[in-house]
C-alpha cells in the first residue's frame, strides 16, 4: 500500500493497533514517558486526516477499498467525507494528547502499559466506526468499541463497582450492537448495497421501504444505547469509575458520540421523516433536561461532568432530530466545542484529584493560585461550555438556536435547549469557579501544578476552543460546513461569525439563557438538597432497573437448567428415548404411510424357531433374578443372532458372533460377580409401566421403519459394483473380505484404530488409581 | 420375507431399551450388549434376505454363478460386531470403576458432576 494518498488511510487505521501491541514493551523501558514515543502514532495519524481538509472543504468524498469476504458483499472499504474526517481529527488529535495525559495520569502505575495498550485498541476501533464504508465493517469497529470500553472501565478490576460498571455498559451498548446489525443488514438488503456510500446516494429507497420502521427502530437503537440517551443514560454516569484518561477520551469525546454519528451519518436516508423528526427530538430533549437535573445533585466534579456528556449527548440528538439545516449546524459545532471543552475538562478534574487528592466539589477551593495552568484550561473550556463570547461555544449555541426556532416544532425544542442550556451554564461555573476560586480549602494533598504530561492536554484543547471561536469562519469553512453538507446529503455552506451581525432571536435565547443560568447557579446548593430529595423519594431507577432484570434473567435461568437437567441419568434417557418414538412413529401417523405385514409367511419353521429363540432369550434377561443368570442368557440371544446370520449367507458375521458373544459373556462375568451388587430392579411399579410403554413403542417404531426399509425397491448399485471387481480387479474370491480389506480399507483402519484406542482407554482406567490421600477420597464421601 | 426379522428386531430393540432405561449399572450394560446386536441385525435385514449363498466366488470363475446373499452389508455389521464389542467391554470397565470409586451400583446416587443439591445462583459482580 502507497505510503501517501487516500489508500495510505489503512496504515493510519493499522498505526493504533500497532502502538497497542507495542505499548506493554515501551512502557516496560522508558516507563511513563513512553507517553512521548507513543502519542506519535496517533498524531500521524492526525496528520494523515489533516490532509484530506482541503479536497473536503472543495466538497470532494474519498474512498478505498481492500476485498475481505467479496462473496458475501464484506469489503474493508472506506468513505471519507466531511462528516468523518471531522470525527476522524476529533479522535486522533484527542487520542494524542490523552495518550500523554495517560501516561502522567497513571505515572507509576504498575499495568500503564496495559492501560495505554487498552486505549490504542479503542482508538484503533473509534477510528474505524467513523471511516467504514462497508455496514459490516461499521459493526465490527461499532462492538469493537463496546469491548474495549469494558476493558477501560474494568480497569481498576479488583473493584467490584468498577466490575459492576464494565459489565452494564458492555450490556447496554452490547445489545445497540446487535440491533445495529440487523438494522445495517436490513437497510443493506432494502437499499440494495452494502456500501455506506451507494445506500447514502439511493435516496428514498429506505425512507419508502415498508421495513423503514424497523430499520428506524433498530438504527435508534443502536445510537440510543451507545450515546447514553434517555432511559438507557445510567450506563454512562456508572461508566466513570473507569480511570480519568478514559473518562476525557471514551465517555466525553469520542465513544459515546459513535450514537449521535450513526444517526448523523443515516440521516440522508432514515431522516426527515415524521417519525424521525418526532422520536429523536422527544428522546433527546428528556434527555438533555434528565441529564442536567441529575448533574445539578451530583458533588463529585466528575460526575457532574459525566451528567452533562449525557446532556450534551441529549442536546445533539435533539438537533439531529429536527432535520433542519441551521439546527444540523448547531449540532456540528456544538459536536465539536464539546469535544474540546469536556475533554479538556475532565482532564483539569483529573488533574485536580491527581494533585490535591479529592474531586469533591466541597473540599476543593481555590487551587487557581496553585496551579494556574489548570485554572486557566478549566476557565476557557467552562466558558466555552457556558455558551460565553468569545468562544465556540459561544457560536454553537448560537447557531443551533437559530436553527431550533426555525425548526418545525421549534417552540418545544427552544425551550428544551434554553432550559438545558442555562443548567449547563451554572455547572460549568460550578465546575470552574468552585474548585479554583474562593476561599483555600485544606485538601488531602498539598496541591501543586500537574506535570507537563498532565497540563498539556488539558490547556492545548481549551486553547484550541478559543482559537476556534475566533477563527470560526476559516474553521466553518474547512471543517464545519462539510460535516453539515455530509449529514444533509447537501452542500451547505453559510458563513459563521464569532460576533453577532444583528439583533436575532439567538441573540435573545442566548441573554435568557445566561439570566437563568446565573440564577440557577446562585441556588445550586438548595436546588442539589431539592433534587436529592425527589430522587429519594422516587427511590427507584433505570440504573436500579439494570440490576433487577440481570437477577430476573439469571433466576429464570437457573430455574430453567434445573427444570431441564435434572442431573437424573434415568430422565436423560426417558427423555432421549420418547423424542426417538416421537420421531420414528409420528410421521407414520400423520402421513399414513403404514407398512404391511405381508411376507411374514413365507418362512420356514426353523427360521421360525430361530428366532423365537432370540426373543426367548431377550425375555429371559429381562426378567432373570440373579445377574449371573442374566448374563449367561445374553448370550442365547447372542447366539441366536449368529444362527441367523449363518442361515442367511453370512458365515464370516456368523463366526465373529460366536466369539464376540463368547467373550462378552466371560468379560462380563468376569468383571460382575467381583461386584457386590443387589440384583433387584429397584424401579416403582409405575416407572416400570412407563419404561415398557417407551420401549414397547420404540421397539414397534424401528420395526415398521425397518418394514417401510425393505418394502422399497432395493438398490443394487454398489453391491453389484463389489460383487463385479472383487476377483478382476481386487484378486479375490470372499468378496466381504474383499470389500473390508481392499475397497474399504482405510474403514478397516479406523475401525482398527477404534479398537486400539478403547483398549488403551480400558487399560488406563484400569492402572490409573487414585492415591488413597488424594482429591478422590473426598470424592468418595459425598 | 424380511418382514419376520423386522419384528425381530423391534423386539430386541425394545428390550434393550427396557434395559437401559434402568438405573443399574449392570442391566445398562446388559442393554448395550443387546442393543448392539439389534443394530447390526437391522443393517442385516435392511440389505435384504438370501438363504444359505455365501458371497463368494468359485475357484475357477470370475463372477459368482448363482445369486448370492448381498456382500456390502456383511461387510458394514463385520466391522460393527467389532466396534460393539470393544465399546461394550469399555462401558464394562468404565462401569466398573465407577463402581469402586463411588461406591454404588445406582445411576440416581451417582451426582458427582450434577450434585442434587442446587446452590444460590451467581447474582453478584
Amino acid at each position: 500500500m502507497p505510503l501517501f494518498g487516500v489508500e495510505a488511510t489503512f496504515w493510519a487505521l493499522l498505526g493504533p493497533f500497532v502502538a497497542a501491541a507495542l505499548s506493554p514493551f515501551l512502557v516496560k523501558t522508558l516507563k511513563h514517558n513512553a507517553a512521548w514515543v507513543l502519542a506519535i502514532i496517533p498524531a500521524l495519524t492526525f496528520i494523515q486526516f489533516l490532509s484530506f481538509v482541503p479536497g473536503i472543504a472543495e466538497g470532494k468524498i474519498f474512498k478505498a477499498s481492500l476485498e475481505w469476504v467479496p462473496t458475501f458483499n464484506v469489503n474493508f472499504s472506506i468513505y471519507l467525507d466531511g462528516l468523518s474526517v471531522l470525527f476522524a481529527l476529533l479522535i486522533s488529535g484527542i487520542g494524542t494528547l490523552i495518550t500523554l495525559y495517560a501516561g502522567g495520569y497513571l505515572k507509576d502505575h504498575k499495568n500503564l502499559g496495559q492501560f495505554l495498550s487498552y486505549l490504542f485498541l479503542f482508538m484503533g476501533a473509534m477510528l474505524g466506526v467513523v471511516v467504514a464504508d462497508n455496514v459490516i465493517t461499521l459493526f465490527v469497529y461499532w462492538e469493537l468499541t463496546s469491548i474495549t470500553s469494558f476493558l477501560l472501565i474494568g480497569f481498576d478490576h479488583l473493584r467490584r463497582t468498577s466490575r459492576r460498571s464494565a459489565m452494564q455498559a458492555l450490556v447496554v451498548t452490547g445489545s445497540g450492537g446487535l440491533a445495529l446489525m440487523a438494522g445495517l443488514i436490513l437497510a443493506g438488503y432494502q437499499g440494495g448495497s452494502f456500501e455506506l456510500s451507494e445506500l447514502l446516494s439511493s435516496g428514498d429507497v429506505l425512507r419508502e421501504s415498508p421495513y423503514y420502521t424497523a430499520i428506524f427502530i433498530l438504527v435508534v437503537l443502536a445510537a440510543f444505547t451507545k450515546s447514553a440517551q434517555f432511559p438507557f443514560h445510567f450506563w454512562l454516569p456508572n461508566a466513570m469509575e473507569a480511570p480519568t484518561p478514559v473518562s476525557a477520551y471514551l465517555h466525553s469525546a469520542t465513544m459515546v458520540k459513535a450514537g449521535v454519528y450513526l444517526l448523523m451519518r443515516m440521516h440522508p436516508v432514515l431522516g426527515n421523516t415524521e417519525l424521525w423528526m418526532t422520536v429523536l427530538p422527544i428522546f433527546g430533549g428528556i434527555t438533555l433536561l434528565v441529564g442536567t437535573i441529575l448533574g445539578i445533585r451530583q458533588t463529585d466534579l466528575k460526575l457532574v461532568l459525566a451528567y452533562t456528556t449525557v446532556a450534551s449527548l441529549g442536546l445533539l440528538v435533539m438537533l439531529t432530530g429536527t432535520s433542519d439545516p441551521v439546527a444540523i449546524q448547531g449540532a456540528v459545532i456544538y459536536l465539536f466545542a464539546h469535544s474540546l471543552f469536556k475533554g479538556s475538562l475532565f482532564m483539569v478534574v483529573g488533574t485536580v484529584d491527581h494533585e490535591s487528592g479529592t474531586r469533591d466539589l466541597n473540599r476543593v477551593g481555590g487551587l487557581f493560585a496553585f496551579m494556574p495552568i489548570t485554572g486557566t484550561a478549566a476557565v476557557l473550556s467552562a466558558l466555552s461550555m457556558a455558551g460565553l463570547l468569545p468562544l465556540v461555544g459561544f457560536v454553537a449555541k448560537e447557531v443551533l438556536y437559530d436553527g431550533t426556532w426555525h425548526a418545525v416544532n421549534g417552540g418545544l425544542w427552544t425551550g428544551f435547549a434554553v432550559l438545558g442550556n442555562a443548567m449547563m451554564f451554572a455547572l460549568a461555573a460550578t465546575v470552574a469557579i468552585k474548585p479554583f476560586f474562593g476561599a483555600k480549602v485544606k485538601t488531602p494533598k498539598v496541591a501543586h501544578e500537574g506535570t507537563v504530561l498532565l497540563i498539556a492536554g488539558s490547556i492545548t484543547l481549551a486553547v484550541l476552543g478559543l482559537a476556534a471561536g475566533v477563527f470560526i469562519a476559516s474553521v466553518g469553512h474547512q471543517l464545519l460546513s462539510p460535516m453539515t453538507s455530509a449529514i444533509l446529503g447537501a452542500p451547505f455552506d453559510e458563513e459563521l461569525h464569532l460576533l453577532p451581525k444583528y439583533l436575532s432571536p439567538a441573540l435573545y435565547l442566548s441573554l435568557v439563557t445566561i439570566a437563568l443560568g446565573v440564577i440557577i447557579f446562585m441556588y445550586m446548593d438548595k436546588l442539589r438538597v431539592i433534587v436529592a430529595d425527589v430522587l429519594r423519594t422516587i427511590g427507584w431507577g433505570p440504573d436500579k432497573g439494570f440490576d433487577q432484570v440481570l437477577e430476573i434473567i439469571i433466576r429464570f435461568a437457573t430455574a430453567l437448567t434445573q427444570a431441564v437437567q435434572t442431573g437424573s441419568m434415568v430422565t436423560y434417557m426417558r427423555a432421549t428415548f420418547t423424542v426417538i418414538a416421537l420421531v420414528l412413529i409420528v410421521p407414520m401417523i400423520l402421513t399414513g404411510n403404514w407398512p404391511n405385514l405381508e411376507g411374514i409367511s413365507s418362512f420356514y419353521a426353523y427360521e421360525w424357531f430361530i428366532a423365537a429363540i432370540a426373543v426367548i432369550g431377550v425375555y429371559a434377561v429381562l426378567t432373570a433374578r440373579y445377574r449371573v443368570t442374566a448374563i449367561v442368557l445374553l448370550g442365547i440371544q447372542g447366539f441366536a443372532v449368529a444362527l441367523i446370520y449363518l442361515l442367511f449367507g453370512a458365515p464370516d458375521l456368523s463366526f465373529t458372533q460366536f466369539m464376540v458373544e463368547t467373550l462378552s459373556v466371560v468379560i462380563l462375568a468376569l468383571v460382575m460377580t467381583r461386584l457386590n451388587l443387589k440384583p433387584t430392579d429397584a424401579r416403582s411399579s409405575r416407572g416400570k409401566v412407563f419404561d415398557i410403554s417407551l420401549s414397547v413403542l420404540c421397539g414397534a417404531g424401528i420395526s415398521m421403519l425397518l418394514m417401510s426399509i425393505v418394502q422399497l425397491p432395493f438398490d443394487p448399485t454398489l453391491s453389484e459394483f463389489f460383487t463385479q471387481y472383487s476377483r478382476t480387479i481386487a484378486h479375490g474370491r470372499n468378496i466381504v473380505n474383499v470389500v473390508l480389506v481392499d475397497f474399504r480399507g482405510f474403514d478397516t483402519i479406523g475401525e482398527i484404530s477404534v479398537v486400539m484406542v478403547t483398549g488403551l482407554a480400558v487399560l488406563a482406567l484400569i492402572r490409573v488409581r487414585p492415591k488413597l490421600n488424594g482429591n478422590s477420597g473426598s470424592e468418595k464421601n459425598r | 420375507m424380511e418382514t419376520l426379522f423386522s419384528v425381530l428386531v423391534g423386539i430386541l430393540f425394545a428390550g434393550s431399551i427396557y434395559l437401559l432405561l434402568s438405573r443399574k449399572l449392570v442391566r445398562i450394560l446388559l442393554g448395550i450388549a443387546i442393543l448392539g446386536n439389534a443394530v447390526n441385525l437391522l443393517i442385516f435385514t435392511a440389505g435384504r434376505l438370501t438363504r444359505g449363498v455365501p458371497p463368494i466366488i468359485p475357484i475357477k470363475s470370475y463372477l459368482p454363478i448363482e445369486a448370492t446373499a448381498n456382500p456390502l452389508p456383511q461387510a458394514l455389521v463385520l466391522t460393527a460386531i467389532v466396534i460393539s464389542f470393544s465399546f461394550l467391554a469399555f462401558f464394562l470397565v468404565l462401569g466398573y470403576r465407577a463402581y469402586q470409586e463411588l461406591g454404588t451400583d445406582d445411576l440416581l446416587d451417582m451426582r458427582v458432576a450434577e450434585p442434587k443439591e442446587h446452590s444460590e445462583p451467581p447474582l453478584g459482580y
